[in-house]
């Protein structure tokens, strides 16, 4: 049996060990903000925050979970108005928008870790999260706005 | 930029189509009779009335308010990333509705082209098809709404004015609410729309401002969107399939025993393969349903399938490539003539010839295909991200065996299309999966694998070119032989040469100023599924052609931009309609609305060129490239500065692109798209190439088919959109900021470097 908190809430889990986080979350508990991209730690569009640090859900094991935290971006925020959310939408950054919980996901790790990252640190922490309509210039510029100092 | 929630998107909840409409209009607002008149009255003919099903503009059909005035505007249309679907066409009706934006509700339409028009989301169309409809369907309902408030204050329909949201009676400065009239306009019969007054453009609250931001950025930024592959129901199950890895092959026995043991799977089905030509119907194969996707993915890992390879196993990329390449070397299909080109080409002092190729491609939506289905009553209904949901209905029904009235398509938001998209094969397959499943609800997820190795791939080209220079190094004869797989073959056994529409797509319709040219198609028959990639032929014909260009540019001595604008030539109208052997395709659209007029192509060459600085001082291994190319009745320049370091190694400083699409709905959604084309020409240009090896795809994820990356990307992409008012008519957005990319990427490095890139991808190819 495997107990972890997801956004906040005890869970327990006991199916196959080696099931990919992104799955459970997607499929056993119907959180699909968590998307499925690659499945290989590819593209990063399954990335949650495992005890704060930004990880690719399809690349962790249920069975390595016991007694770790997990955030989503359906608990990112209470009312959606954590400060990446909100430059996401004033810089009108989506286009289909399939990739952008994980974007706003890893961007969310990286300003807490580095409040100040410039502008090499946000494309370097960003490398991992592919867009196929290409909304890295937003991206970018919604990351820089919000960086402290900016 | 402002946002509002859509809390009326039909997530996914075991309802019905009728059950989901009727929840729109719950509280006992505007609900309008059944009645759906196509327009007849458009100012100005477009090639939407020639689509399936054409436009309708009947308010009854699209918009709905309720006593508390909110209004509901139907998207019929499928998004999947540009915005006109949810943002821009809903956007149009509001602001002739004069409606106040923040009150607006977009519901999806199932598909359902009887009622709503036509739905095939592709070839750039949604705005410059429904931009007219959309306005005469606001503008009815605003009629409606002061004939009501009209008649409740006993005054001539004259004294009434719709003013943001209420209709105001100028003599009295009463008012009333739209809410408050919603019932008795929805009573009024649709107006004429010789009746209906359109808006004047000065009073354009949103078109053409770039104020409204796009319908689902709140949930998006909160993961509460739902895409093909988040669709829920009650008892779902997940099935993944193992397709044949060679188009056209079949399961000659498979054995199951392993994979039933898997812990939570369930079933093991076949799905049968359809003979060629497919159409979009399924490759075929073993499924493997579960109770989640895990354990159907553990399962498939567990088949043991013996295949049949059947025909296309010979299918190998370097050997057909030789063939192409072989083709265009020799006549081909004749497919337009100007004047002599054999002569002129005899005559010439100097004969200029290049070859070029561009290989197959991949969509890679970064949502791969999913879709779900179950049977409820007599009816069956799918959940998917479908470009053409209307056309996917038919063919869902025709595969379960019932009437299209048995089949409900629901549409999700899509992940990314780009074409992919538009075929309906893993809608298909999730019907026929809970079919084998006696209607239970299945869910079928591809992998990003499945995605890369089972597409409808962009065509593969070979290109080759002649040049005749005459003694003052004027070019006097153009042969462009060009070699690429039609997507015809989805739909006729066997086709050699393009289509009229991909002919049309940036080859025969290409605007020089050339007194002999010959344009000629070689054999090249499909044995892999070929689809259409967001801006289709235009890809390598605006590549190979936009870079051979700058190849006799620096042949003889001339800049670039200079020798592009004396190619385009003088600002006329270029029609080739009398010089092509199969009727020009203009994207589908009358001529006469939207003909070739190299004026606005030389204009958004210059603007490009003047924006960027064209010929300013740069640093060392800094150079610049052109294009220019219309695609999509939309003209676009790009200027791509690179930067390349002594090992070979390059990015891209900036990019300006210039765009006219005419009168511009949504100018915050165009910049958006031309600064993702860059991003997306990057991709192709640099890394893009799907190769086949024994009829099998060789590439399989993003490790071996990469797309560009944040580091490596654009991010200085400045978007210069030329201004047009109302009369210069809105064209397409969502593809043509692609083509002028590679070829401006292309001429920039040759610039720099010296080396000319004649095959794609660009790879390691200026590695030093």
């Amino acid at each position: 049996m495997v107990n972890l908190r997801v956004n906040g809430q005890e869970r327990s889990f006991d199916g196959d060990p080696s099931m990919p986080l992104m799955w459970y979350l997607r499929d056993e508990l119907g959180m699909t903000g968590t998307k499925f991209g690659c499945g290989v730690a590819l593209c990063g569009a399954c990335t949650v925050h495992l005890d704060g640090d930004a990880v690719r859900s399809c690349g962790v094991q249920m069975g390595d979970l016991n007694g770790k935290a997990v955030v989503t971006i359906e608990g990112l925020h209470p009312h959606g108005q954590h400060p990446v959310q909100v430059a996401w939408r004033d810089y009108g950054v989506p286009q289909c928008g399939y990739c952008q919980a994980g974007q706003i996901m890893q961007a969310a790790a990286l300003l807490k870790k580095t409040p100040a990252p410039s502008d090499q640190q946000i494309k370097d922490a960003m490398s991992g999260n592919l867009c196929r309509c290409g909304c890295y210039q937003r991206i970018h510029a919604a990351i820089r706005s919000i960086a402290k100092g900016a | 930029m402002t946002h509002h929630r859509t809390d009326e998107f039909p997530v996914i909840t075991n309802v019905s189509r009728r059950g989901m409409l009727k929840g729109v209009v719950a509280s006992g607002g505007l609900i309008l009779a059944a009645q759906f008149p196509a327009v007849r009255a458009l100012a100005y003919p477009t090639g939407a009335t020639a689509m399936p099903h054409g436009v309708v503009s009947d308010p009854h059909v699209f918009v709905s308010i309720a006593p508390d005035g909110i209004v509901s505007i139907v998207a019929h249309r499928a998004e999947m990333g540009n915005g006109a679907a949810r943002t821009s066409l809903p956007m149009i009706v509001a602001d002739e509705l004069d409606a106040d934006w923040s009150k607006v509700r977009i519901v999806q339409s199932p598909g359902d082209e009887e009622k709503y028009g036509n739905q095939d989301t592709d070839g750039s169309r949604s705005t410059r098809h429904f931009i007219q409809p959309m306005r005469l369907c606001g503008a009815s309902a605003r009629h409606m709404l002061e004939q009501a408030a009209a008649k409740r204050w006993g005054v001539d329909v004259s004294e009434v004015e719709a003013d943001h949201h209420e209709v105001v009676h100028r003599g009295s400065g009463r008012k009333l609410g739209y809410g408050a009239l919603a019932k008795d306009a929805a009573a009024l019969p649709t107006p004429p729309a010789d009746k209906v007054k359109l808006k004047d453009e000065k009073a354009f609250r949103y078109m053409g401002k770039g104020n409204i931001g796009i319908t689902d950025l709140y949930d998006i930024t909160t993961g509460g969107t739902t895409y093909g592959q988040d669709v829920k129901l009650p008892g779902l199950k997940f099935a993944v399939v193992a397709r044949p890895a060679v188009v056209g092959g079949k399961v000659k026995s498979y054995d199951a025993s392993a994979a039933m043991k898997v812990p939570g799977v369930e079933k093991v089905v076949t799905i049968a393969p359809t003979p060629a030509p497919a159409k979009y119907a399924p490759l075929g194969g073993v499924a493997v349903i579960a109770k989640n996707t895990w354990a159907a993915m553990k399962g498939r890992d567990a088949l043991k399938i013996v295949w049949d390879d059947g025909p296309n196993k010979t299918y190998d990329s370097a050997t057909y490539k030789a063939m192409l390449e072989a083709n265009v070397r020799k006549p081909g299909k004749m497919e337009r003539n100007v004047g002599d080109v054999d002569k002129a080409l005899k005559s010439a002092k100097k004969v200029i010839t290049a070859d070029y190729y561009a290989p197959h491609l991949a969509h890679a939506t970064m949502e791969p295909p999913a879709a779900t289905a179950h049977k409820s009553g007599d009816t069956w209904e799918v959940w998917a991200p479908l470009q053409s949901p209307g056309g996917a209905r038919d063919d869902i029904a025709k595969a379960l065996g019932v009437k299209p009235e048995q089949a409900v398509v629901h549409e999700t938001l899509l992940g990314g299309g780009f074409g992919r998209k538009s075929k309906c094969d893993f809608a298909i397959e999730a019907a026929l999966l809970s079919k084998a499943m006696d209607g239970a609800p299945v869910k079928v997820v591809w992998t990003r694998e499945d995605d890369i190795q089972h597409d409808f791939y962009h065509t593969v080209t070979a290109d080759r070119f002649e040049a005749g220079l005459d003694e003052h190094n004027k070019v006097i004869a153009w042969r462009h032989r060009s070699a690429a797989p039609t997507f015809m073959s989805n739909f006729v056994p066997d086709p050699k040469h393009p289509s009229g529409i991909e002919l049309g797509m940036g080859w025969v319709d290409a605007p020089f100023d050339i007194p002999n040219i010959r344009m000629e198609s070689g054999e090249a028959p499909s044995e892999v599924r070929i689809g259409w990639f967001r801006s289709v032929n235009n890809v390598m014909h605006a590549w190979s052609t936009q870079s051979f260009i700058a190849e006799l540019a620096h042949s003889l001595g001339r800049d670039q931009k200079d020798f592009l604008l004396e190619m385009i030539g003088p600002a006329r109208i270029v029609d080739p309609r009398k010089q092509v052997s199969t009727p020009l395709w203009d994207y589908g659209e009358p001529f006469e609305t939207f003909p070739i007029d190299t004026g606005r192509l030389r204009h958004v060459a210059e603007l490009a060129a003047k924006q960027a600085g064209w010929g300013r001082p740069m640093p060392k291994g800094h150079a610049l490239g052109i294009a220019a190319h219309r695609s999509f009745v939309t003209y676009v320049a790009t200027v791509v500065e690179v930067a390349v370091d002594e090992k070979g190694n390059y990015t891209i400083p900036r990019v300006d692109t210039a765009i006219d699409c005419g009168f511009c709905v949504n100018p915050e959604r165009v910049h958006s798209q031309v600064q993702g084309a860059a991003v997306m020409g990057l991709a192709l240009a640099k890394y893009g190439e799907i190769t086949f090896k024994n009829g099998r795809v060789q590439q399989s994820n993003f490790n071996d088919f990469q797309i560009t990356r944040i580091d490596e990307s654009p991010l200085e992409v400045r978007v210069h959109i030329v201004e047009h008012p109302l009369s210069v008519h809105p064209s397409g957005v969502g593809e043509p900021g692609m083509p002028p990319f590679a070829p401006a990427l292309c001429n920039a490095i040759f610039a720099a470097t010296g080396k000319r890139i004649r095959q794609l991808p660009i790879g390691g190819q200026i590695k030093v």
